[in-house]
């Protein structure tokens, strides 16, 4: 069944992920020598939270915050009761925390060191490409290297930074909100977050400001055993619009890393943020991540959310419907190859009349890949006029392949309509027959379909990343059929 | 445990005596128990309650009987049937039996405690052969181990029996505890239809009810079952249902919830052969505070089979509802063919339905849908009734008897239509 090894479809995917964006990422597979100037060692203590504080230069109520996540963090189970059981295999005590090299985030390229530069040079973030992606923060490791926001939306009073740099800075603004849409014992993993948080972006958009080029941050796992913390927060005045793109790459490492990131989002009063996220981890990691918006009055959110790496990933991104007629709106694709499980849906919390929410999920499962849905919507009492449409469709690619279903839709009161569908199928063989007939191989023409299964969502991504989609679906499914 | 019957054999105390341990052993349902999710644990006390029903002298067990004779079922009374079996808290008060031409081709219908001393051999290979693993095991144990209620049903290779079977379970008097068991077996291509009813002779006594029910269907066989259940207001009931269908076999099961403070019903499909089929259909009407738990499984274990579940809900009052479900379709099942629907109608404005619709699928070439919706009746339709001067209330039972109509008429038998149709009205009738 399978033609090419897992290692070579994950070489050709990185290929396709270079040349989406005009890079030669041939040399994508490599660890990199870096030399840390801060590690914070193996292991999690209450020393290993006070030395990323004491690092950052933290004021004392952050270092509490940390100090107070990690007994929660600590105390809270691991969800194994409707959890997969591979969580058990995270080894809490051989991931790293805290890595850097504590240089202050440049903001030209001239200030970037050059050991780093050689890394984002072979990760695909050369000088040229500076020009193009506007307003990158490409994070290397823990801390942005360098940071490079365009005039333009400085101009319009747009703060945009990483974390770190805007608790310094706007610890007005960030206090705010900070940990307010996703409380520090939400689940184990927002804990372990916000005890040991480093990096991530804050954004703030002023009243009435509509922020034209999307804003784009730029991760990568560097080190071997080195989970990723990092923690973004989007804040959305009123009248305000942003577009936020994070894409994600990272080197192959032979043991499992661990990606937690925590993402509040808050649109006030008739805001609207999408956020989009393309997910390609390397096969060997942890990607659990809390997403998370809160939408005012006649605020919307939108998140965007494409999952085709990691070895599993949890990844329920959801709306807090806060405010009357806010709206959210869910759009996730899935891809699960061999070795993989991706389990992800969506949240959609009504708390205000009038709310709506959309959640439109497909997922395509590959070889003995595993593709989960898993959703919740809630609708409480003494509310009216809340509506939900939940579509989720999955396609199954080879025999051995699986999926999943799980919603939970709780309603109170009569003054509402709600309604949910999945279905699940394959590729009929009388559509790869009308294609093979045309000339096209079997691969080629199951390839096809695929695309066509997911288009109606991918047409909905920007141009870059719905090419860039497109390429990696492709060479997902070499290999597939025959 | 006593050991209430001195003739029964040997195996069947033991095996009675192992439920009893599993009972003790097994802990108490929580929440962090996913197929307890959404559940009201706090409401599931058998506090006060004496689980193990005492020994009667013979002129208690007469007045029992003479109250079971107010208390006869809507199916009983106006149903033509084949045979009839009663038990009032957990005694025979009733039994109407089967016509010799019936036992002359071998079919079998007898309270279960006569069918453990003459067909152990049925009891033995059957009885309880899946579990089914929805989250009630404790109370599944609790049955086994103090039973006496309930029967055997059994129908030979190629016999059909036209007529319905009928069994009533029957609880009287604060406190009393019940525990039904059903056992129907039916080989290759037989046929038959079984109506279980189960109430309480005082609306508002508090009663415990842990129900057993296991279907087997051999190859080409064709089984209807209906449960219903008017249980008082203050009732506590765990049933739970496991159907096997062998190859080409179809069941078809329709369970009716009306009564009890907290019920709790657990369904399983197993579908063993190609061509099996099993359509699992539910109607539930939830008013006042009352809370229906309601779990499905369908689970598809050979190439070619289906299974079609549909459960209603009509909600009102301060009610509550919980589906949860799931269609399993195992890695050799391909061209299985599942569909599971659970509609929730919303008639106040202080009901609450949970909907939990799962697939796990594990064969790609599958049709495999479902569906939830939780909605209110279109203000057109009430606007239309009303305008007619139809009141309110009224107007609701008209649109409910309509929501529910789609269920009803799956069933062949014009008869136990009507009679579920007006067992279902009364429930607005209180």
């Amino acid at each position: 069944m399978q033609t090419s090894t897992q290692p070579e479809i994950f070489a050709e995917q990185e290929a396709a992920q270079a040349a989406a964006i005009g890079i030669d990422q041939s040399l994508g597979d490599f660890t990199y020598d870096v030399k840390y100037d801060y590690d914070a060692g193996s292991g999690l203590t209450e020393n290993t939270v006070r030395y990323i504080s004491a690092v950052k230069k933290e004021a004392p109520w952050i270092l509490d915050f940390r100090l107070n996540a990690l007994k929660t963090f600590l105390a809270k189970p691991l969800p194994t009761h409707w959890a997969t059981k591979d969580l058990e295999n995270i080894n809490f005590d051989k991931i790293r925390y805290y890595l850097a090299q504590g240089q202050k985030p440049k903001r030209t390229w001239d200030e970037v060191p050059e050991d780093i530069k050689k890394t984002f040079e072979r990760l695909g973030v050369p000088e040229q490409e500076r020009k193009f992606l506007a307003g990158v923060e490409a994070q290397f490791d823990s801390e942005a290297a360098y940071s490079n926001i365009k005039d333009i939306v400085a101009k319009q009073g747009v703060i945009f930074m990483n974390s770190t740099q805007a608790l310094r800075e706007h610890p007005e603004l960030f206090r705010k909100w900070f940990g307010k849409v996703i409380p520090t014992s939400d689940n184990k993993f927002s804990a372990l977050n916000s005890a040991v948080f480093s990096g991530g972006s804050f954004i703030y958009v002023p009243p009435g400001v509509k922020v034209a080029q999307p804003l784009q941050a730029y991760f990568r796992i560097n080190a071997e055993n080195f989970g990723q913390f990092e923690r973004t927060l989007i804040i959305c005045d009123e009248g305000s619009e942003v577009t936020y793109m994070e894409g994600c790459t990272a080197p192959k490492f032979s043991t499992s890393t661990l990606h937690s990131a925590v993402v509040e989002l808050v649109a006030l009063k008739g805001a609207k943020i999408q956020y989009i996220t393309v997910q390609n981890w390397a096969p060997n990691v942890y990607n659990l991540v809390t997403k998370r918006g809160l939408a005012l009055e006649d605020a919307e959110i939108k998140w965007i959310d494409c999952n085709i790496g990691s070895r599993l990933t949890m990844k329920y991104p959801g709306v807090v419907l806060k405010g009357r007629r806010a709206r959210g709106e869910v759009i996730s694709i899935a891809l699960a190859n061999d070795g993989q499980h991706q389990d992800t849906g969506a949240k959609m919390i009504h708390a205000a009349d009038e709310t709506t929410s959309t959640i439109v999920s497909k997922s395509i499962s590959v070889g003995e890949g595993r593709a989960t849905y898993r959703g919740q919507v809630h609708i409480p009492k003494h509310l009216r006029g809340c509506k939900n449409n939940t579509e989720c469709d999955a396609l199954l690619i080879n025999t051995n392949s699986r999926t999943d279903t799980y919603p939970a839709i709780t309603v109170r009161g009569d003054k509402h309509a709600t309604q949910h569908e999945a279905s699940v199928s394959k590729v009929s063989e009388e559509m790869i027959f009308y294609m093979q007939q045309r000339g096209l191989t079997e691969a080629q023409a199951m390839s096809l379909a695929v695309n066509g299964f997911i288009n109606d969502l991918a047409s909905q991504f920007p141009m870059e990343y719905s090419v860039e989609l497109k390429r990696l679906i492709e060479l997902e499914m070499e290999g597939s059929v025959g | 445990m006593t050991a209430s019957a001195s003739t029964l054999p040997q195996w069947w105390l033991d095996t009675r005596a192992a439920a009893w341990d599993r009972y003790n052993a097994a802990p108490a349902p929580s929440r962090a128990d996913e197929r307890w999710r959404f559940s009201d644990v706090a409401g599931i006390t058998l506090d006060g309650l004496a689980i193990e029903p005492a020994a009667l002298s013979d002129s208690e067990i007469l007045a029992l009987k003479t109250k079971a004779q107010g208390a006869l079922s809507p199916f009983r009374a106006t149903l033509k049937h084949a045979a009839s079996l009663s038990f009032i808290n957990n005694r025979l008060s009733h039994s109407a039996s089967l016509p010799g031409e019936l036992t002359a081709k071998g079919v079998i219908f007898c309270p279960i405690e006569e069918a453990i001393e003459k067909y152990p051999q049925h009891i033995q290979t059957y009885l309880q052969k899946h579990d089914v693993a929805l989250g009630s095991e404790k109370f599944t144990a609790l049955n086994t181990a103090l039973t006496t209620s309930g029967a055997l049903l059994y129908v030979p290779k190629n016999v059909v029996v036209e007529l319905p079977l009928i069994l009533e379970h029957i609880a009287t008097d604060d406190d009393a505890c019940v525990y039904p068991h059903t056992l129907v077996i039916l080989e290759d291509n037989a046929r038959a239809t079984l109506i279980e009813y189960f109430a309480s002779a005082e609306p508002g006594a508090r009663h415990f009810a842990s129900g057993v029910n296991d279907l087997h269907a051999g190859a080409g066989a064709q089984l209807t079952y209906i449960g219903a259940q008017s249980w008082s207001s203050n009732t506590l009931a765990f049933q739970t249902n496991s159907i096997v269908a062998q190859r080409d076999a179809r069941v078809t099961s329709l369970n009716v919830h009306l009564g009890g403070r907290q019920a709790r019903h657990e369904s399983h499909s197993r579908l063993q052969g190609p061509g099996a089929h099993s359509e699992m259909l539910a109607l539930t009407i939830a008013t006042g505070a009352q809370q229906f738990d309601q779990r499905t499984l369908q689970t598809h274990q050979a190439p070619h089979t289906s299974s079609n579940l549909l459960y209603k809900n009509a909600l009102l009052d301060t009610a509550k509802t919980i589906f949860s479900g799931l269609i399993i379709v195992e890695p050799d099942a391909q061209k299985t063919d599942a569909y599971q629907s659970n509609r929730n109608l919303m008639l106040s404005d202080a009901a609450e339905s949970n909907s939990l619709p799962g697939l796990e699928i594990q064969a790609n070439d599958v049709r495999c849908t479902h569906g939830a919706t939780s909605a209110r009746i279109p203000a057109e339709q009430e606007f239309y009734l009303q305008s007619r001067g139809i009141d309110p209330a009224q107007a609701h039972e008209l649109l409910v008897a309509g929501f529910f109509e789609e269920v009803l008429n799956k069933l062949e038998n014009e008869e136990l239509h009507a009679v579920l149709a007006s067992l279902l009205q009364t429930k607005f009738k209180k």
